[in-house]
């Protein structure tokens, strides 16, 4: 734990508040920050205007009143709708964000759980936010929820594959299943005998971040992928009958978890919360320095997270929208096999160079 | 080409809009910060010149949203030369436009044939009850004030160009 550092030893119930509260920083502070700076201010210089400008400072305050909107905004549940289920879908894909985020390691102690298994648990609690879809497009009665609900289920089972595929190609060259180990994997490699800069796994895993980047952007249903909400034709897919909170949920959900996936990328890919180890060894002549990664590696870990999620709003906004055939077909007849050759050639290469 | 060249150039367009934007400003303005100018000639609201209507209801009947409404009697004005016969003049009583129907195609103004009815490019009068669109017709004949000289025609033209009355 970070509190190690400044020699404090708190109890069980202490060090899990402070993970509770820690949790929701980690959650709410990149999506707040990356739904500012990419979805209101880089959209609009995209189509050639300044976005919103008269809440706060150059409009920073924005998301505070758009908060204060929706937190006043009536809770409609639909007349035929099933009411448990539809108010208890938001908690759910809300869920499967919180979960996400707590094998994301920020420094060498700054881990929420460091489970030995953490991609894999990573992989399969993004699952759990598919559950919570098709509740809330079954449960809200609608037949525009419906589509876009099992629209997003075909969808989200489909890249799913090409995401766990692409991240096997890193477990094999890293040799572990623990994110952390993946991060040391990555500061003690070398690129033929050279260690300066460690080896983050994008220079030999390239195809398999490209599969990973395009899996993630299905996964949050953004556009080149957003069929399931599709909104000239489905007005919001599965959100449609959502209102105040509930959908401020959704779109917490959706934002937070595209950060988070931008936070698990730079762990597997980008060498995570480490700097490159000449500059390490520079500056930390005795190599001991896991106590201040501890604090800058968040940092780093944001820095990452801005450069992937960039890419991210990027794409969004540029490409228009798949076909719905076009879209299975890309995951199906593309990404997989490609994802399938990528693994095999990785497990070649390491049973060839080790 | 090769594959993929397309989604480059696309992911190319939207970088130089953001950097244009950053570096050069947005194409739009802060509106009640900043305000355009509208076009000379835009048709931002209808000017009525009280003295010029005679009544003749013909932009009544040609308004396609029937927007129009006006009440006039005739009047009895003093004859011009003296010991002549006392004139027949039209006196309006109201003249109003709904702005709440009005969809601004202009033909009033096309079909005013005493040049009572002028564009303005003033644009800046919504009402926050739809009732207080009804312009009466000293709020028209304020509007005068706005309306913007006609500009010269090209050279060669032999269309009078008009004057708007002050």
């Amino acid at each position: 734990m970070i509190t190690s550092f400044l020699a404090l030893e708190p109890a069980y119930w202490q060090s899990t508040i402070f993970k509770l509260l820690m949790a929701f920083v980690a959650v709410l502070l990149p999506a707040g920050g990356t739904v500012y700076l990419y979805l209101f201010k880089m959209v609009s210089f995209m189509q050639s205007r300044l976005g919103p400008m008269e809440a706060g400072p150059y409009g920073s305050l924005q998301l505070v009143a758009e908060l204060g909107k929706n937190l006043q905004k009536e809770d409609l549940i639909p007349a035929k709708a099933d009411r448990f289920v539809y108010a208890a879908a938001p908690y759910v894909v809300l869920v499967s964000t919180f979960l996400l985020v707590l094998v994301i390691p920020f420094g060498p102690d700054a881990t929420f759980a460091d489970l030995d298994t953490g991609v894999f648990f990573a992989l399969a609690v993004t699952s759990v936010s598919v559950i919570g879809i098709l509740m809330a497009g079954w449960a809200s009665a609608s037949k525009y929820s419906l589509l876009g609900g099992l629209r997003a289920a075909g969808q989200l089972i489909a890249y799913e594959l090409p995401l766990v595929l692409a991240v096997v190609g890193v477990v094999i060259q890293a040799g572990t299943l623990n994110l952390q180990g993946i991060v040391s994997a990555q500061i003690d490699g070398q690129i033929f005998g050279w260690g300066g800069i460690g080896n983050p796994f994008i220079l030999t895993q390239f195809i398999g971040f490209f599969i990973f980047m395009v899996a993630v952007q299905a996964e949050l249903t953004q556009t080149p992928f957003d069929m399931p909400i599709a909104e000239s034709e489905l007005v919001a897919g599965y959100m449609t009958e959502y209102s105040g909170f509930r959908f401020l949920m959704f779109f917490i959900g959706e934002f937070a978890t595209a950060n988070i996936f931008a936070f698990l990328a730079s762990v597997l890919f980008l060498g995570g919360w480490s700097i490159p180890p000449f500059i390490a060894d520079a500056l930390f002549a005795d190599g001991n320095y896991s106590n201040i990664m501890n604090f800058v590696g968040p940092l780093i870990m944001g820095g990452k997270m801005l450069v992937l999620t960039f890419i991210i709003y990027w794409v969004r906004f540029t490409y228009p929208r798949f076909r719905e055939d076009q879209l299975q077909k890309f995951a199906w007849k593309f990404l997989i096999p490609l994802a399938l050759v990528n693994i095999a050639v990785t497990g070649l290469l390491k049973v060839v160079f080790e | 080409m090769a594959f993929g060249s397309g989604l480059v150039k696309g992911l190319g367009v939207t970088f130089k809009e953001i950097t244009k934007t950053v570096t050069k400003g947005a194409e739009t303005v802060q509106y009640p910060h900043q305000k355009e100018d509208p076009a000379p000639r835009a048709r931002g609201v209808i000017a009525l010149h009280e003295g010029n209507c005679t009544s003749c209801m013909l932009c009544v009947r040609e308004c396609p949203d029937w927007c129009i409404y006006i009440e006039g009697h005739k009047e009895l004005a003093p004859p011009r030369r003296a010991g002549g016969k006392p004139r027949q003049v039209n006196k309006l009583d109201r003249f109003d436009i709904d702005y709440g129907l009005c969809m601004y195609c202009g033909i009033c103004v096309e079909v005013c044939p005493f040049e009572a009815l002028f564009w303005s490019p003033e644009y800046e009068y919504s009402e926050p009850r739809i009732a207080d669109l009804l312009h009466d017709k000293t709020r028209l004949s304020q509007w005068m004030e706005t309306v913007p000289d006609f500009e010269t025609y090209e050279a060669g033209s032999e269309a009078k160009v008009l004057k708007v009355p002050r």
